[in-house]
Order: C-alpha cells, then sequence, then structure tokens
C-alpha cells in the first residue's frame, strides 16, 4: 500500500501544476507552435475579411471564364468565371468553421463519455462498445454513410465528422482518467465526502484533458481534409456555397486546362493542415512530460 | 468509560484477486475513545491503510468486500450504511491524512478551493465565508502570509506546506476522528518533527481523536497515548504506549523494537527479524507469526491465537505468552 502511493507522482498527471505554469511561456517559445499560430492566425483573419475582397463569390461571368492567375484575378476564374481568390477566401470560412466545430463538438462530447465510462464502471461496458462500434469502420465512410442519410449540408457534415471522430477522443480520455481516479486527491476527495459526480467533473475530467487537447487540433486538420473529401465525392457542403472541398470537386473537370481553380483550395487545405498540426506538436511537446526536450 | 467513538469488531477486509478473493485484514478489533491518540503500527502490507480506508468505507466497490465485522460509529455500522449517510460523515466526523503530500492535492485547483470545498460540501458556506474560514484553517496549521498562500496552486508550495494544507483541509470541519495514514514518511526529518508537533497540537485544541499509522516506531512512541501493532492483516498486541515500549510481550513487537538502532553503544549490526511478512494468500496455519518466531511452540502451528488480555488493556495474541495468565 505504501510503496505504491510513492510510485504515484511519477503519474503524468500529477506532473500537471508545473507544467501548467509554465505552459504559455514554453508554448509561446516553442518553434512550431508559433509558426502554426501565425498560419491559423492569418487563415482565420483572410476568412473573417473575405467581403473586403468586393467581389460577390456566387456571380458569375461566363465571359472571364477560366481566365489564368492576373492581376484581375490573382487565383483566376473557375469555369463559371468566378473568381477562385473570393472563392477561397468564403470557402475559408465554410472549412475552417467546419473544422473547429467538429474538434470542439468531438472533443467535448469525447471528454464526457471518456470520463463517465471511467468514473462510473458500470457504464464502461456500455460506452465503450458504442465507440468501439463507430471505430470499426472508417472514418470517411462512417462519415459518407451519415451525411447521405441526413442530406448534403453543412451541418450533416458537422454531425457526421463529430460522430466519426468522437470515439477516439473518449478513449483518449477515459484512458487518462483511470489513472488519474486512482490518484491520492481523488481519494482525498472522497474522503473529503465529495459526491462521485462531482469528484468526475471537479478532480478527474481537468486533469485528463491534456491528451485531448492536442488530439482536437489534429481533429480540426482531419475535418477540415475529411470536408473536403465529402465536398469532392458530392454529398458535403453544396455548391454554390463555396468550401474548399466542392471548389476543387468543381474544378476537377477542367485540371489539365485551368489548374489554378484545384491548385488554389489545395494550398489553403495544405497550409491549414499544416498550421494545426504544427500547432498540436508545439502543444503535444509541452503538455507531455515524457516528451520534455532541453527546449 | 463512555462509550468509544469508532468501536472496529471483527472487521475483515477481502480483495478480488486472479486466484479468488484475498484476506488483507483479517478480524480486527479495537475502540477508539473520543480523543484517544492510537498509534497503529507494522510493516508495509500488514493491513495498516486497508484498515484506516475501511473505517470510510473507501475500498473500491467489486473488487473489495467486507465479509464480517462491524465499524460501528455513532449508532451507525460504517460498513453497511447507505453511501448518502457515509458521504456525511466523510470529512466531517472522520477525516484523513495521507502518506504523500505531493500527489494528495488536485493540481488546477489553488488552495482555497480545495479547502473550501469540504467547508461548503459539510457546512454549505457561501464562497466568502468559506475563503476566510480558509484561511483561518491556514493560520491555524501554521502557514506564514496565508492570505496570500491561500490563492496558491499547490506546485507553488513545498511538502512541509502541502502537508500542512491537506491537515487543514482534514481539519476544516472539526472532525471528531483524524486519520494519519503516515503523514510524515514522504518529508525530511525536520519537517517531520514539525509536523507531529502540529498534530499534537491541533488534537489538543480541537478535541479530536487521532488514529496514526505509521511503521516509524520512534513517531509512535512520541505521539500515540496507545498503540496497536499489526502484523499480516492482524492485531498482534494492543497497549498502552509505555507498557509497550517497556516490556513488549509478542515475539513480533520485541522484534520490532530490537531491529531499532540506538542512540547510544556504538555501531552494531542491526537486528532483523528473520525472513519475511507472508503473503496474503500463503496458507499458514495457526499463528502467522509462528514461521518467523524464534519462541514458536507445537501449539502455534495449530490453533490461531486470540487476542487476549494479559494485564489492564494490554493485549497480545500469542498462545505461548497468554497461557500464564490465564487466558486461552
Amino acid at each position: 500500500m505504501t510503496e505504491l502511493a510513492l510510485a504515484v507522482p511519477a503519474a503524468p498527471a500529477a506532473l500537471a501544476p508545473r507544467r501548467r505554469f509554465r505552459l504559455m511561456r514554453r508554448l509561446v517559445g516553442h518553434r512550431s507552435f508559433q509558426i502554426g499560430l501565425v498560419l491559423l492566425v492569418l487563415l482565420t483573419f483572410a476568412a473573417i475579411l473575405a467581403p473586403l475582397t468586393g467581389i460577390d463569390p456566387s456571380s458569375m461571368k461566363v465571359r472571364l471564364r477560366f481566365r489564368p492567375p492576373s492581376q484581375a484575378f490573382p487565383f483566376g476564374t473557375d469555369g463559371f468565371g468566378r473568381d477562385v481568390l473570393t472563392r477561397v477566401l468564403y470557402g475559408a470560412r465554410v472549412s475552417l468553421w467546419i473544422g473547429f466545430v467538429v474538434a470542439l463538438l468531438s472533443g467535448v462530447i469525447g471528454a464526457l463519455i471518456g470520463v463517465l465510462a471511467a468514473q462510473f464502471r458500470s457504464l464502461d461496458a456500455l460506452l465503450m462498445r458504442i465507440m468501439d462500434g463507430l471505430m470499426s469502420f472508417p472514418a470517411i465512410l462512417l462519415a459518407l454513410g451519415i451525411t447521405a442519410a441526413l442530406g448534403p449540408r453543412m451541418e450533416s457534415v458537422i454531425i457526421a465528422l463529430t460522430v466519426a471522430y468522437l470515439p477516439a477522443g473518449a478513449r483518449l480520455v477515459r484512458a487518462s482518467a483511470l489513472v488519474v481516479r486512482e490518484l491520492d486527491y481523488v481519494l482525498a476527495a472522497r474522503i473529503a465526502g465529495a459526491s462521485p459526480l462531482r469528484i468526475m467533473l471537479r478532480h478527474i475530467l481537468p486533469n485528463s484533458v491534456s491528451p485531448l487537447l492536442v488530439h482536437m487540433t489534429f481533429v480540426f486538420a482531419y475535418s477540415i481534409l475529411a470536408e473536403a473529401a465529402l465536398s469532392f465525392l458530392g454529398v458535403g457542403v453544396q455548391p454554390p456555397t463555396a468550401s474548399w472541398g466542392n471548389i476543387i470537386a468543381e474544378g476537377r473537370d477542367y485540371a489539365t486546362e485551368a489548374w489554378w481553380v484545384m491548385l488554389f483550395p489545395g494550398l489553403a487545405i495544405s497550409l491549414a493542415a499544416l498550421g494545426l498540426n504544427l500547432l498540436g506538436d508545439g502543444l503535444r511537446d509541452v503538455l507531455d512530460p515524457r516528451l520534455k526536450g532541453p527546449g | 468509560m463512555a462509550a468509544p467513538l469508532v468501536s472496529l469488531d471483527d472487521v475483515t477486509v477481502q480483495f478480488r484477486t486472479d486466484r479468488g478473493w484475498t484476506t488483507a485484514v483479517d478480524g480486527i478489533s479495537f475502540d477508539i475513545a473520543e480523543r484517544d491518540c492510537v498509534g497503529v503500527v507494522g510493516e508495509s502490507g500488514s493491513g495498516k491503510s486497508v484498515t484506516a480506508l475501511s473505517l470510510l468505507r473507501l475500498h473500491a466497490r467489486g473488487t473489495s468486500r467486507f465479509p464480517r465485522g462491524q465499524v460501528r460509529f455513532g449508532g451507525q455500522d460504517l460498513l453497511t450504511a447507505p453511501e448518502r449517510d457515509l458521504r456525511r460523515i466523510r470529512g466531517r466526523d472522520i477525516a484523513m491524512v495521507f502518506q504523500d503530500p505531493m500527489s494528495s492535492l488536485n493540481p488546477v485547483l489553488t488552495v482555497c478551493d480545495q479547502i473550501s470545498e469540504t467547508l461548503r460540501l459539510h457546512q454549505g458556506l457561501d464562497r466568502a465565508t468559506a475563503r476566510r474560514r480558509a484561511i483561518e484553517l491556514l493560520d491555524l496549521v501554521r502557514i506564514p502570509d496565508a492570505a496570500r498562500r491561500v490563492d496558491d496552486y499547490p506546485h507553488r508550495l513545498s511538502g512541509g506546506m502541502r502537508q500542512r494544507v491537506m491537515i487543514a483541509i482534514a481539519i476544516a470541519c472539526r472532525p471528531r476522528l483524524l486519520i494519519a495514514d503516515e503523514p510524515t514518511t514522504a518529508l525530511d526529518v525536520t519537517i517531520q518533527a514539525q509536523i507531529l508537533e502540529l498534530l499534537r497540537e491541533l488534537r489538543t485544541e480541537l478535541g479530536m481523536a487521532v488514529m496514526l499509522i505509521s511503521h516509524d516506531l520512534g513517531v509512535i512512541a512520541e505521539f500515540a497515548d496507545r498503540v496497536i501493532v499489526m502484523y499480516a492483516g492482524r492485531v498482534v498486541e494492543d497497549a498502552p504506549v509505555d507498557a509497550l515500549f517497556r516490556s513488549p510481550r509478542h515475539p513480533y513487537t520485541e522484534g520490532l523494537m530490537a531491529s531499532m538502532p540506538a542512540l547510544e553503544g556504538g555501531i552494531t549490526r542491526l537486528y532483523a527479524i528473520p525472513g519475511r511478512i507472508p503473503d496474503p494468500d500463503e496458507a499458514i496455519a495457526g499463528c502467522r507469526f509462528g514461521p518467523r518466531c524464534r519462541h514458536a511452540e507445537a501449539i502455534c502451528r495449530v490453533a490461531v491465537p486470540e487476542l487476549l488480555a494479559i494485564e489492564g488493556r494490554h493485549r497480545v495474541r500469542c498462545a505461548p505468552r497468554t497461557r500464564a495468565t490465564g487466558g486461552l
């Protein structure tokens, strides 16, 4: 009994305070976090400031179709004569929003399911088998099925991707909550007379979410990619609303003649995914004590 | 003597293992009176902590059970009381401090949050009152600059300070019994002395009973009024502190005393009890200490000895030693 208690401080969650204390400084000083943050801030601003181009993303000028990139149309025009730059900027609103909401929703719901399973052992088997069931389908296939069933709208894409990315988050939180619930301060809370629900929300959950934060940045990136894939397959956000995925899908038929229609939204997706991955890497380096380097 | 505060009667705790149910604590019986100060000693694995946790029924449900026995407190059996009643007793009437102050505080909550948690749960104080009370409590456990410290996160505090905070949390609702499970083991020697001194002062100030668990006989000798010696899940000796240290009666207690280094008389090889503490699963007929005992007789290997009084409040679980006094 006593030896066990002695071994406890080595558990990752127990180190949280010191990490938290230096978190901001370490994050700000982390190179890949900096680059990722800058990329994302730039993309977000671009999305917010999209109306400044003064062009309607859906206005068609058939006479100006397939213009290559030029001074007037930096990213060229598409098959309906729409400005690709404007569409990419408006598309950023849809794609980034979907990514953000999916990361947030799947994270929050996943955390709740995970911590419930860890704290109330009788729910564990039920919840985890449901999660296993969801995990047994490839995420994109599951999302494809759900959007197909719900109809191709932005909300369906969000719901589908949330369901698809939920299980991984729930498993992550459950795993770390199972470690945290055995720590002394959880026992201390029980001794103080706290109810299981209170212990779960106040003591276990806040100490179990750091791996999830990292995971959420990756889900953000995956969701942008998955939305693009779904739109490309025709079940995602429907034209004329622009999303990065459906701009690419529309440009697909003219890829050889009008390469710019696919290139620029593709670049935007890559940049967003890169930025989020760098951000997530930085966050992981700072949050995971095992990866603590000299930096 | 008035009715005891807590009374353990034949408490037995079993844990589920791969090979079925293992008995970790086997028929523990003792009383703790109001304002009593009981020391519990024993090696690692002798069941000290398990006994303490069973007082509040804190073992995980499903993997532990109490096949027999009672813990009587305030007219209730804590081993069968509804969870709801237990939650009211935990922290309010019986509180606990444990060994490792580094992991006993929640890293994401401030000291104030953690002290007020108990106060708000049991006394329904509002935030501001709880905060004022938290500062008073930090003062009470002699944390300097309490008004500023109260907003610190645990990582800003040293081990000794954290243990003081743990004590502050434990005494927040003026419990009638404080269980201290190796409260000084993880601390420096100088801090140990301070913490023990603090516990002693608080005990008098608040008039609470203390159950101090330790494997350090020195700590026990200094602190306790009465000592319970545990071995392999059983109480082997229960005696007033003077009597125990003056004339230990159980061969195991004698062995423990003999293995303490003497302050005078130069450096000699320390005595060690031969063998090791048996695994809880190990089948040992008769006395659990028998195989390691220098004085073991035939009877020791046949019958489980009973815990019998030899003089006054001195009880021993040893067949040969209790025979003379008319026991058995």
